[in-house]
């Protein structure tokens, strides 16, 4: 048995549904220590980087699971929907610790949606995530039929766009958020290139 | 010529040694003393009351050690300061590379304890010791023509790995007016709370100008260049539309980035609320300095 069918076997056996718990309790965790003191002097700032990054985290993994299958063979598809809806819970913590924290004010907030262009790009990212989280059950899976894997292709554009807004609050030149670019650049690439081998298109999985 | 200034923050906001090593000793500290009735001016000025030395000395911009706050505190420890020279060039009557110690060994210095607002809209409350710049100046003679003086950080790409991944266009270059040198607010540094002044903070020898923004109080100065035009500047380099030479602390004009009137005091813990900006942070004395200037467009 070659190596990705053996992982491929050994996958079917693990459950997806504990990635929720654990998103969930990763949140608490890193909020207890800010509030007691764990991220430093100024933890708002820390909270929202330390979700914004593993938020992207995330993201570029669930991005990798269509190009590991069409290429590599490996079968992870089983924990797409679980790490979509978690990417997206941490989008949206980030979101709240920016807004009620950080900056606190409705005014505020939408002065700087509309002002500061890293901010604009990371509220599309978050509006494009929108749609996909709230379509990411089974039941809205059946009602929208093909539609549904079109609506989901809206992943990339999200994900180019949280790394654009990432390169656009870096000052100086940095070069992580460039790697994370180039990284979700390549897996939409090879998303977008035929796989090896006469794969069948696969019907619509869920997630 | 020192203590020709005081301001609202005297000596009596200086916590003691004790206290300032934690703040929430401090506030238990005051709380005791309240207790026992004889509430004195710091528990009276509690808006103005320094930072503790944990959150001065472990959350600092110093991009040349990383871009992250902490990196600083732990990558600056790496860097010796002994032996440390200063070159001062230009158009002085005194040129010439110095040991620090011959440099500014006899300037008295004074506790100053000023906001400190950075652009990124946070601030805190820092006690310098210090000496004036212009006591500095005078020393090394100012010849007429110059009408600006340029500073120059030291550059030690084996210690500093935000040189090594040229994050800015290093050495990192900062530059004032000279009367805004000459004013009586601004301070070179040499020490916070009486202790000599930690690496990430600047050792051994910084510039601090309370009424600009952070980024202005340039660190580890190894130049000084007194100079006819107005020298670059290195965030201005790096982003001009972002970043102007006069850089004063104004709630009315956005930066692109952050809106500028609010700002957020360090140590107010995860549920800090912001406070208002205010105009040269507070320090309305330096206004006469830039008087008929539109300072939305000299920003
Ligand atoms: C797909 C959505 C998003 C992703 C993946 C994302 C990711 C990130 C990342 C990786 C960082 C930098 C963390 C670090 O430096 O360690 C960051 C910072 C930040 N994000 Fe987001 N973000 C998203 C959406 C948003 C939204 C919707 C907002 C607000 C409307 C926002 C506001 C911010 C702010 C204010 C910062 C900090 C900027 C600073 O350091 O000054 N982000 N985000």
């Amino acid at each position: 048995m070659a190596v990705v069918d053996r992982i491929n076997a050994a996958v079917r056996r693990v459950p997806a549904w504990p990635i929720y718990p654990v998103c969930a309790l990763w949140l608490a965790w890193v909020f207890y220590r800010g509030a007691t003191g764990g991220l430093g002097v100024e933890p708002i700032e820390a909270l929202e980087h330390e979700y914004g990054a593993m938020a992207l985290k995330v993201l570029v993994v669930g991005l990798a699971i269509s190009p590991l299958r069409r290429h590599a063979g490996l079968n992870l598809v089983k924990f797409r929907r679980a790490l979509g809806v978690s990417a997206f819970v941490l989008v949206l913590a980030h979101l709240a610790v920016w807004a009620v924290l950080d900056v606190q004010s409705l005014d505020r907030i939408w002065a700087d949606i509309v002002k500061r262009p890293y901010v604009t790009v990371g509220m599309a990212a978050f509006l494009l995530l929108l749609p996909l989280a709230l379509t990411s059950n089974d039941r809205a899976v059946r009602w929208l039929g093909p539609k549904w894997r079109r609506l989901h292709k809206l992943t990339y554009p999200a994900a180019v766009l949280a790394g654009v807004h990432f390169l656009w609050l870096a000052k100086g030149f940095q070069l992580e958020p460039l790697i994370w670019l180039a990284v979700i650049s390549a897996l939409l690439v090879l998303r977008f290139r035929p796989g090896r081998g006469a794969r069948p298109r696969a019907a619509p999985t869920q997630g | 010529m020192a203590r020709r200034w005081t301001n609202d923050l005297t000596r009596d906001d200086v916590t003691p040694k004790s206290l300032w090593l934690n703040r929430r000793q401090l506030i238990a500290g005051l709380s005791a003393v309240g207790a026992a009735g004889i509430g004195g001016p710091v528990a009276a000025k509690s808006d103005l009351e320094p930072n503790t030395w944990e959150e001065i000395t472990t959350y600092n911009n110093f991009y040349e050690f990383g871009t992250g706050k902490g990196d600083p505190a732990k990558n600056a420890p790496a860097m010796d300061t002994t032996g440390w020279q200063v070159t001062v060039d230009g158009l002085v009557d005194n040129p010439g590379t110095y040991d620090l110690a011959d440099l500014i060994g006899d300037m008295e210095t004074e506790e100053r304890i000023y906001r400190f607002r950075c652009v990124e809209a946070w601030s805190m409350v820092i006690p310098w010791n210090g000496f004036e710049l212009a006591d500095l100046l005078a020393k090394v003679g100012v010849q007429d023509g110059a009408n600006y003086v340029a500073f120059e950080t030291v550059v030690r790409p084996d210690v500093m790995p935000g040189v090594r991944r040229r994050v800015l266009d290093f050495p990192y270059v900062e530059g004032l007016r000279l009367d805004e040198a000459m004013h009586p607010l601004t301070l070179m540094a040499t020490g916070i709370y009486g202790e000599p002044l930690p690496n990430q903070n600047g050792a051994p020898m910084r510039l601090v100008v309370p009424w600009k923004y952070g980024f202005k109080s340039i660190k580890s100065i190894v130049r000084i260049s007194l100079v006819a035009e107005q020298p670059p500047t290195s965030w201005n380099k790096a982003n001009a539309s972002e970043y102007g030479f006069y850089s004063n602390v104004n709630p009315n004009v956005d930066h692109p980035r952050w809106s500028q009137a609010t700002e957020r005091r360090i140590g107010g813990g995860l549920f800090a609320q912001r406070q208002d900006t205010l105009m040269f942070n507070g320090y309305d004395e330096v206004a006469g300095l830039y008087e008929g200037m539109d300072l939305t467009k000299f920003f």
